[in-house]
């Protein structure tokens, strides 16, 4: 049964979209208009459209291989990344160490792979927090206008003159015996701030629009215009912004840990080993290439997540459907709409976009 | 505009304060005295901490008064080593300033330059590459990215053709003639290089995704429809608009490049300030880490100054208020 599972998903996943047009199509013939007619959901329609990009996709099976590796991958290799095998020092790769060994003979594979798991975590939780933060602080900086702007600018103004890797660095004795969970926190709160200002100049912009004015005079309170009027409107840079902060924030732990102010001795993680190994990587170039590539699959996985996500969020994004699908579809509206107008009135026909 | 421009004084003054207070608490320069062998009297240690201003004996405040009166007077202190702050720091920060002033420039505008095409050719060839390359630049931590041309210069041209440790070979420090420069363009090469290239994908991939979502506007419709060219409407009303939001970023990453570039430094051994910020950290040196601070401090409000105006220049929006 397991053995044929994966071919009728895989077809389905072309095909369930003939079929769902189909049912679109001949449920929405004879039915009244809009109270019966079937609408595809927002979620829907964007999941829908980041299956469609590949290299989207592709990023999506990186970071679930890595996520795999990291947790699952020890389990399968006899070394343990604390242990130092005395039989074996800077062992190129293969045998029983398959990504060789550094210099104190500790297994390389073992050691990445423990790496990973601390990158990745600490990744993925400074990204959500600090887009987070920054898009609220933004939008009500922006919106808000008056002292409620004038505070959170004054805020986001002084933190960003507050040199955040000197900081973080000169307080790293705190955290060295306490949780990195201290060193994710201090990370996200160090990379809102440029993210916020961007956000808040582009609610000015927004605040003047028709759209959100309409919703302000019929008496929307304005948290509620925020979350459904403005935040959504900046949803590709929210998306961008989330995917370089999981990025920024990799590269920025492993910066911090790579000059010994991030992740403490005797946990590890990608920074710290490649550290380690600077001086032996041009004799032993597995001690860099490995980690280095680890860490590079990370980002890249994470950017092709994110700009596929864009480009399905995007109603505009011309890339988010084939060109010959798009020109069809775009006959197709077209049509229905001059059907619409002559038959005397109904609106939008196609009830998404 | 002066209101401004005080309030981003007081700014700078509380974050220099703050860094002070925070590096004159978390930091030990004690420790580069104690446990050496043979032991040196406690009496000693006190008084060469005296010194320097870093005792922890004395309270962090007056330590802390200490140090304001010389900064207003224009005095960073003193380093661990007894040498005054403001001679290292003018010193490394003509050396950052060599490294970083090129490859800012060119890095900024190719950002933008490729972007903006990638845009325009969205999922074209050049887009599709652009877009990758960038990932992949993007991906990597700067040490690795530095590290990594080192290894592919030394694989493919063999160790030693290229030299790139350090800002000149040592017959040529200090030396500005024409042979120096050869050698000095030489060893700007692969940090430049590196620079550059982090740059450049950084900024192509903010230009794009403002300049996507400017294309799809109305705007540009209409500008076409009331006949311009498709170049002029989109450097004229695409462009400007699309690059907006990008300013500020742009601004504040140019000028944080000079305290950004601490990876850069370290793995190309530039001694210039973010090596110093390392250097000044490890070696618990409380003076010299403030002094950092205060110089990136200044170096915001700078950049911040600048965004403002040239947003307000470029955007008629913000004007009007």
């Amino acid at each position: 049964m397991s053995a044929n599972q994966p071919a009728p998903s895989n077809t389905s996943a072309a095909g369930g979209e003939a079929v769902a047009a189909l049912a679109t199509a001949t449920a929405g013939a004879p039915q009244p208009p809009a109270a019966v007619r079937k609408r595809t959901s927002r979620g829907k329609l964007t999941a829908r459209r980041f299956a469609r990009n590949k290299l989207a996709l592709v990023g999506l099976g990186i970071l679930a291989l890595l996520f795999l590796a990291a947790y699952v991958g020890p389990s399968f290799t006899k070394y343990d990344y604390k242990f130092h095998d005395y039989m074996a020092f800077n062992a190129p790769p293969g045998g029983d160490h398959w990504w060789g060994t550094n210099q104190g003979g500790q297994d390389l594979f073992a050691l990445t792979m423990r790496g990973l798991q601390k990158s990745l975590v600490i990744g993925l939780l400074v990204g959500g927090i600090s887009t987070l933060v920054a898009g609220f602080v933004g939008a009500f900086a922006g919106y808000y206008g008056r002292w409620v702007d004038k505070g959170l600018t004054w805020f986001v103004d002084l933190l960003l003159v507050l040199p955040s890797f000197l900081i973080i660095a000169v307080l790293s004795p705190i955290f060295r015996n306490a949780s990195w969970l201290i060193f994710v926190v201090l990370l996200a709160a160090f990379s809102w701030m440029i993210t916020a200002r961007v956000v808040r100049s582009m609610t000015l912009t927004l605040k003047d629009r028709e759209f959100v004015k309409a919703a302000k005079y019929m008496g929307v309170p304005g948290p509620v215009i925020i979350f459904r009027h403005i935040l959504p409107n900046m949803a590709s840079l929210l998306i961008i912004d989330t995917v370089i902060q999981v990025g920024a924030a990799v590269i920025g732990e492993s910066g911090l840990s790579f000059f010994g102010f991030g992740v403490q001795a005797p946990d590890v993680s990608l920074g710290t080993i490649i550290a380690d190994n600077t001086t032996n990587a041009p004799t032993f170039q597995w001690l860099f290439y490995f980690p280095a590539t680890c860490l590079v699959l990370i980002g890249v996985a994470v950017a092709f997540i994110g700009d596929g996500l864009r480009d399905a969020f995007d109603p505009n994004s011309s890339g988010a459907k084939s060109k010959g699908r798009r020109r069809k579809a775009l006959a197709e509206r077209n049509e229905a709409h001059r059907k619409a107008t002559v038959a005397g009135g109904s609106r939008d026909v196609l009830g998404t976009s | 505009m002066l209101r401004k421009l005080a309030n981003y004084l007081i700014l700078v003054t509380l974050a220099a304060s703050l860094s002070y207070f925070i590096a004159g608490l978390s930091l030990h320069p004690q420790a580069n005295y104690e446990g050496r062998n043979p032991p040196l009297a406690k009496s000693t240690i006190s008084k060469t901490l005296d010194d320097v201003n870093m005792n922890p004996d004395t309270p962090i405040v007056s330590r802390f008064a200490t140090w304001a009166n010389g900064v207003v007077h224009g005095d960073l202190g003193k380093s661990i080593d007894g040498s005054p702050v403001n001679d290292e720091v003018g010193r490394r920060i003509g050396v950052s300033t060599r490294l970083l002033l090129l490859a800012t420039l060119i890095g900024s505008v190719g950002g933008v330059a490729l972007g903006t095409i990638g845009a325009i050719k969205q999922y074209k060839f050049f887009d599709r590459f652009t877009t990758l390359a960038s990932f992949f630049i993007l991906a990597m931590p700067v040490f690795v990215l530095g590290l990594f041309l080192k290894l592919l210069t030394m694989k493919f041209l063999g160790a030693g053709t290229i030299h790139f440790t350090g800002e000149t070979d040592a017959e040529f420090a200090g030396r500005w003639d024409f042979a120096a420069l050869g050698n000095r363009a030489e060893h700007m090469l692969l940090p430049g290089l590196t620079l550059i290239l982090l740059q450049v994908a950084l900024y192509s991939r903010y230009q794009r995704s403002t300049m996507l979502d400017v294309l799809g506007s109305d705007f540009l419709r209409t500008a076409r429809a009331k006949g311009l060219k498709r170049r002029a409407a989109l450097v004229k009303h695409g462009l400007r608009t699309a690059i907006l939001p990008v300013v500020p970023l742009l601004v504040f990453n140019i000028v944080l490049l000079f305290i950004g570039a601490t990876f850069t430094e370290k793995t190309f051994g530039w001694h210039g300030m973010g090596e110093l910020l390392i250097n000044s950290i490890t070696r618990n040196d409380v003076n010299t880490t403030s002094a950092v601070a205060l110089f990136t401090a200044g170096l915001v409000l700078i950049a911040g100054l600048l965004s403002d105006l040239l947003y307000a220049a470029l955007d008629p929006r913000v004007r009007v208020r």
